[in-house]
């Protein structure tokens, strides 16, 4: 491997762009006068070497320009998926192909199209997130390597274009050299630099732990990034949804058959002008009484199924524990959370409708039908008798006119029913639906009359299991610490030198030049010292017609 | 030294690359739960319409064409005649078929199948449970499970009639 001996002996890796021990510039360059000090001139390695395509993939990945490409794509691809509603947020009975283009014209469909519609679990969308992952990791090793190793070796005696180069700079002839050096070192020392010596030159640094910053940060973000890979394995991230209406018991779904829960009651309550606090009063004014939800709360019992598990089997239930979920208070039990997420008010349960003459309205008995689980028949006695011919929960007419069924949830109960009396004994057929009677063969002589409706609350609660989320607390953690690390600690290093009779002294820092400036000042003052000359404001205030002093003309 | 460099190169890559696929893969190729293909089929037991319970593992040795449907599922009742059918050719030849209710009463069940003339026989799922077990979240889905009781197949969405024929002879024993 070609390797770039410099003159002071030591030996640079090849692309090196100044000697990491002296700081000689190995690759002259001199259209610029101040050195870049962008990863201490190091030989990025993705810049050295591209031989095989391990290489070249390599390289690909560990050039910033590629990775903040890759950025601003993931960023412009998640701003165009919320332009219109991800398919799991549109209503769930229509097909997503006609709800686009119905609901956005041609926008909607192109939209569909081009698979926006899922965008965020697309394997494309993925694959951006995975590069940016890897672009991360080779960006990272690719730099940090290099970084790390040309701070390691850099020595004290820098070779003087070294010092001429940096931004601050200067030099100064002072009548007693030794006496401003031990002056120097102990003004150092005391503002926390640490200090080596070599040759009597001084180099002065701290805050040195501040570098590597970035590199925490993306080391947490990395783990973030595994903690959100993880979700994929089976059992480490549970995400279900449970509707159970009042007085059911229902399996827990995600608990692989080990959970079930009973829901008592469901309770929703606002807050009321009277029967709350007076502070409230003003509020409740404002926006109308009755109207500012206060509870959801579901009062369940939680159930543990004994014995072995088989699906559809009646289940032997051992009760665990009683709980009141609210929002923001789920029942836990086992890692699974439940959380009260949504809520449907009075579901029809029951309805019952009562036998009668129409010219005389004389009743000849209730009928009550269970909506979950109806009769086909129902006596009532002396020669009464009501059939359940067909019956719709969720009733509406399809495309063909006839009655139908949308789903099986009682939203819009409707019954075919035939009433059989001791004077029609072949029995007079009536459709019934909400508000609504058809008579398909003609006038009956008897209806079905609606006689009341029991009815249920529902509580929608999420169950959730995550064993990722420790995982993404600590990438998160260590996100926040390099962040940290890296913002409010500069790397400040102070060169002293002697040079040809004269004091060189330069500086550098990471960032924040006006606080290293500041820091200077105090340590020179009464040394002797001059006080070094911002060589990038120089250049900048020439460029803009200054002389090269910054003075303009 | 520059092979030392590959090799590293060549590890880290490696790496990231099954990290990644691994991802890709478990999201798109495979479903979310232990259902799966390949997968011995949830042992359940329901009992049918006729009050004769069926227990999955009591079909080892017979293929079980396992059908999860609602009477408001119109692809569910466009395929019904075509499995009725195609029933009445395979259970000679030891292909069994499970239609599953999705939980609804009875009396819709038992019209919908004096309706359509179904011999085979008809549970109702009452609590979920064996939806759970099979992570049903969408009507029809249909179960292809050989001898063994093994997943052959898992289709969702509706079948023509050749297709209900082509399945029943793949997990004929």
């Amino acid at each position: 491997m070609e390797q770039v001996k410099c003159e002071c002996g030591h030996v640079n890796p090849h692309g090196t762009v100044f000697c990491e021990s002296c700081g000689k510039p190995l690759e002259e360059d001199t259209s610029k006068k101040l050195l870049d000090m962008r990863y201490e001139g190091s030989a990025r390695r993705s810049q050295t070497y591209n031989k095989t395509i391990i290489d070249k993939i390599w390289n690909f990945f560990s050039s910033v320009k590629v990775g903040v490409w890759l950025i601003v794509i993931t960023l412009v691809a998640s701003a165009i998926g919320t332009i219109f509603p991800q398919e799991m947020y549109i209503p769930p009975n229509v097909s997503p192909a006609e709800y686009y283009k119905d609901q956005y014209g041609w926008a909607g469909k192109l939209y569909y199209e081009l698979g926006f519609n899922n965008l965020y679990g697309s394997w494309w969308y993925m694959l951006l997130i995975a590069s940016i992952g890897v672009s991360l990791v080779i960006c990272s090793l690719d730099r940090v390597i290099p970084l790390y190793r040309a701070l390691q070796k850099q020595g004290v005696t820098r070779h003087p274009t070294f010092l001429q180069r940096q931004r601050l700079f200067s030099a100064s002839q002072v009548a007693d050299e030794n006496r401003v050096f031990s002056q120097m070192k102990e003004r150092l020392i005391k503002r926390r630099y640490h200090v080596r010596e070599e040759n009597g030159n001084i180099l002065a640094e701290k805050g040195r732990f501040s570098r590597w910053g970035p590199y925490v940060n993306h080391i947490g973000l990395i783990i973030f990034l595994i903690g959100a890979m993880l979700r994929f394995v089976p059992g480490m991230y549970v995400d279900k949804v449970l509707w159970i209406r009042e007085g059911e018991t229902k399996e827990i779904p995600g608990t692989g058959g080990k959970y079930f829960l009973k829901n008592e009651k469901f309770i929703f309550e606002v807050y009321e002008k009277g029967k709350d606090n007076e502070v409230f009063n003003a509020a409740i004014d404002r926006v109308g009484n009755g109207t500012v939800a206060k509870t959801y709360q579901t009062n369940v019992v939680l159930y543990k199924r004994v014995g072995p598990i088989v699906p559809g089997e009646e289940p032997k239930l051992k009760k665990v524990k009683e709980y009141n979920i609210r929002v923001n208070e789920p029942l836990k039990y086992d890692h699974y959370a439940l959380y009260q997420v949504d809520f449907k008010m009075n579901e029809p349960n029951k309805m019952a409708f009562n036998l009668i003459d129409k010219a005389t309205n004389q009743s000849f008995g209730t009928v009550t039908v269970d909506l979950h689980n109806p009769q086909s028949s129902y006596n009532l006695g002396n020669g009464y008798r009501v059939e359940l011919l067909s019956y719709f929960p969720d009733f509406y007419f399809d495309d063909d006119g006839n009655p139908a069924t949308k789903s099986k949830i009682p939203n819009n109960p409707a019954f075919v029913f035939k009433m059989i009396t001791p004077d029609k004994p072949k029995g007079e057929v009536s459709f019934v639906a909400i508000r609504q009677t058809i008579e398909p063969f003609g006038n009956n002589k008897y209806k079905m009359a609606f006689a009341g409706l029991d009815t249920r609350n529902v509580s929608g609660l999420t169950v959730r299991r995550d064993f990722t989320l420790w995982i993404l607390g600590i990438g998160g953690v260590i996100f926040m610490i390099g962040l940290i690390q890296g913002m409010y600690w500069n790397h400040r290093r102070i060169w002293l030198q002697r040079v040809n009779g004269e004091v060189w002294l330069a500086a550098h820092t990471n960032k924040n030049w006006f606080g290293l400036k500041n820091e200077m000042k105090h340590i020179i003052e009464g040394t002797g010292l001059a006080m070094p000359i911002d060589q990038a404001e120089v250049e900048k205030k020439a460029a803009q017609g200054g002389d090269r002093n910054g003075a303009t003309k | 030294m520059k092979k030392q460099r590959l090799v590293v190169r060549t590890v880290i890559l490696l790496l990231l690359l099954s990290a990644v696929g691994y991802t890709i893969y478990s999201n798109f190729f495979t479903e979310k739960t232990s259902i799966k293909v390949g997968a011995t089929a949830p042992d359940f037991v329901l009992t049918d319409l006729n009050g004769k319970s069926h227990r999955l593992s009591d079909y080892r040795g017979k293929g079980v064409f396992l059908n999860f449907w609602g009477t408001w599922c119109k692809p569910c009742e466009r395929e019904m005649p075509y499995i009725n059918r195609q029933y009445e050719a395979y259970k000679q030849q030891g292909v069994e078929v499970l239609a599953v209710n999705v939980g609804e009463p009875k009396l819709s069940v038992q019209k919908f199948i004096d309706q359509f003339g179904l011999t085979f026989p008809v549970a109702i799922d009452r609590e979920d449970q064996v939806m759970n077990a099979y992570d049903i979240d969408q009507l029809p889905a249909t179960f292809l499970i050989d001898k063994n009781g093994k997943i052959k197949k898992i289709i969702t969405g509706t079948m023509t009639e050749e297709m209900v024929q082509q399945y029943m002879e793949s997990i004929k024993p």
